[in-house]
């Protein structure tokens, strides 16, 4: 177990969630023989080039053949090996999608599948490397637990968590390097419980992944003058939490969702079809992501502004919807 | 297919039937999901399954459908229907053997047409590049998928030569000579540094006249009075 500080915090969040990632199973598998990396010729891009070089055997590049990096891996977690699987998020979630319903979602085998740098997070390659359908995807595939830790600590949480929890994960990696950061120090993660990080109040903001680092700014900047909004971390999309979805009711008239995702299957549309389920029509969800398009390419700083997810854009956005 | 299955349960697979989830099991997938229904007689020929739960084939509900569905106590490894996906779990499977140096062998039962899908060589190039020898493909080359001939469109004639250069080690069987099957998955066993596919050539349809190589029979109900015909036939020819 590591010592989560804030200097540790710092550092990670320099380095980002990618090569932490690959940090965080170089640390793990010093104890644990059982832990198997995979990935599909973005071994370095999941920060394994260490753990490659000093743990070899516990180590596979299968090339670039992503349905075969969830075919071998779904075989290794049948043979009971801890099996975390990267690439990036859409070859993980489209690419390998029927492999990763076949095996993990219709056969259930317990793989970890990392999806790289989803959302905004790769900037200049555009489009083709975004993260903005996996969400929706994997949605719709029965028995697949999707989690988008916010920063680095929750990253280090999450992949814990996974240890002792059953079934096929999605670890959904968003932001880039010098994310901001939201824990700083050790705290209680539940793979199924919201962290609520703000009361909720009339107005309450949702977000998971990097995204909710920005919200968290945004929020914190508002409540310091006389408004009081809440912010909650949905950092497990599926399955959502119903206690917290059910304790909404009556104590909130507005949710605003910001996500690095088509707004179309993602955390916005999770939130509704969980409000839905649970018969909850008093509450009014609001939106804002990537609006069923392929935005045009730049640096991730200018995609978080120009889409609306920035620190300033979120505020802006939350402000509009208390003045509505 | 079935003379293949046939010769993988009587002779070649270490299973319990007693014991289906037998630690020291092989492993078997059938790839090429669509004829489970052969594999289902087998299943239940070999112990695996009783009849009871065999005559719940394709009743509403069942677990036994027109498609593998993953139910190890029958000795079902892995759901298949979706091609070109049982090589890739089962190289995960031998590997993972491998590495925890145990003696068990994996076989997996494809169609030629199932060939045509990518993802059968993204597996076929990796599992040779791993050397992993206790993975074995059974290729079924029947020349025909469900639109009819091979011929006709992705021929699969070159499929000896696409799997040796994959870099596996390659044995052309008479599909329906237990012999040949057996001598070829023996043969297999001895090769320590390189997976093995056995390329088996066989007649669809094969022991009913107007069956053979009749494409109408790729996916078709033997209705009592074909029933009645074929056992007709069979009695004509015994």
């Amino acid at each position: 177990m590591l010592d989560l500080n804030p200097k540790l915090a710092r550092g990670w969040s320099r380095m980002g969630p990618r090569a932490v990632y690959g940090q965080i199973l170089y640390e793990l598998a010093k104890t644990n023989p059982n832990l198997m990396a995979l990935s599909a010729d973005l071994g370095r891009s999941s920060g394994l080039d260490r753990f490659s070089k000093d743990f070899p055997d516990q180590f596979l590049n299968v090339g670039i053949a992503e349905q075969n990096l969830v075919g071998i891996s779904a075989g290794l977690a049948r043979m009971e090996f801890d099996v975390f699987a990267s690439t990036f998020a859409p070859f993980a979630s489209l690419r390998a999608g029927d492999q990763v319903r076949m095996n993990m979602g219709y056969m259930q085998e317990p793989v970890r599948l990392v999806g790289l740098a989803s959302g905004l997070a790769l900037g200049f390659l555009g489009n083709s490397h975004y993260g903005l359908e996996d969400v929706a995807v994997l949605r719709s595939i029965p028995g697949i637990t999707i989690i988008s830790p916010a920063d680095c600590f929750e990253l280090y949480q999450c992949i814990l968590a996974s240890f002792s929890y059953d079934g096929p994960i999605y670890i959904r990696l968003t932001g880039g390097v010098n994310m901001p950061i939201v824990y700083d120090a050790d705290y209680e993660f539940n793979i199924l419980k919201v962290d609520v990080l703000r009361e909720v109040s009339d107005v309450t903001v949702i977000a998971a992944g990097s995204t909710l680092g920005y919200a968290k700014q945004a929020v914190d900047q508002l409540n310091d003058t006389d408004t009081k909004v809440g912010l909650v971390n949905v950092h497990t999309i599926k399955p959502i939490d119903k206690d917290f979805i059910a304790s909404l009711e009556g104590n909130c008239k507005n949710l605003v969702v910001f996500e690095e995702h088509n707004v179309i299957g993602g955390l916005g549309s999770a939130i509704i079809d969980a409000l839905d389920q649970a018969k909850i029509r008093s509450i009014e969800v609001i939106r804002y992501g990537v609006n069923d398009e392929y935005p045009k390419a730049g640096d991730y700083n200018y995609m978080i502004k120009s889409l609306g997810l920035d620190t300033v854009s979120i505020k802006n956005k939350i402000i509009e919807v208390i003045q509505s | 297919m079935v003379d293949i299955l046939c010769v993988l349960y009587e002779d070649i697979l270490m299973f319990d039937a007693n014991n289906p989830y037998c630690k020291e099991r092989d492993i078997f997938i059938l790839s090429k999901g669509h004829c489970v229904l052969g594999w289902y007689a087998v299943l239940n020929e070999f112990g695996l399954m009783n009849k009871a739960t065999f005559d719940t084939f394709q009743t509403n509900g069942s677990d036994l459908i027109a498609h593998p569905v993953k139910n190890l106590s029958l000795g079902i490894e892995s759901s298949n229907g979706s091609l070109g996906q049982g090589l890739s779990f089962g190289l995960g499977i031998a590997l993972g053997i491998k590495k925890r140096s145990q003696e068990r062998d994996v076989y997996v039962v494809m169609g030629d047409g199932e060939c045509n899908e990518g993802a059968v060589w993204e597996t076929a190039a990796s599992a040779a590049e791993l050397g992993i020898a206790n993975l074995t493909s059974i290729v079924d080359i029947n020349n025909l998928r469900n639109d009819g001939p091979n011929s006709t469109y992705m021929n699969t004639k070159t499929l000896p030569a696409i799997w040796t250069a994959f870099g596996w080690n390659v044995i052309e069987v008479d599909g329906h000579s237990h012999c040949e099957i057996k001598q070829g998955l023996e043969e297999a066993k001895t090769v320590q540094t390189k997976p093995t596919a056995i390329l088996a050539h066989t007649i669809k349809g094969k022991g009913v006249s107007f069956m053979e190589n009749n494409n109408e029979w790729h996916h078709n109900r033997i209705t009592k009075n074909v029933y009645e015909r074929i056992l007709e036939e069979w009695q004509q020819n015994a």
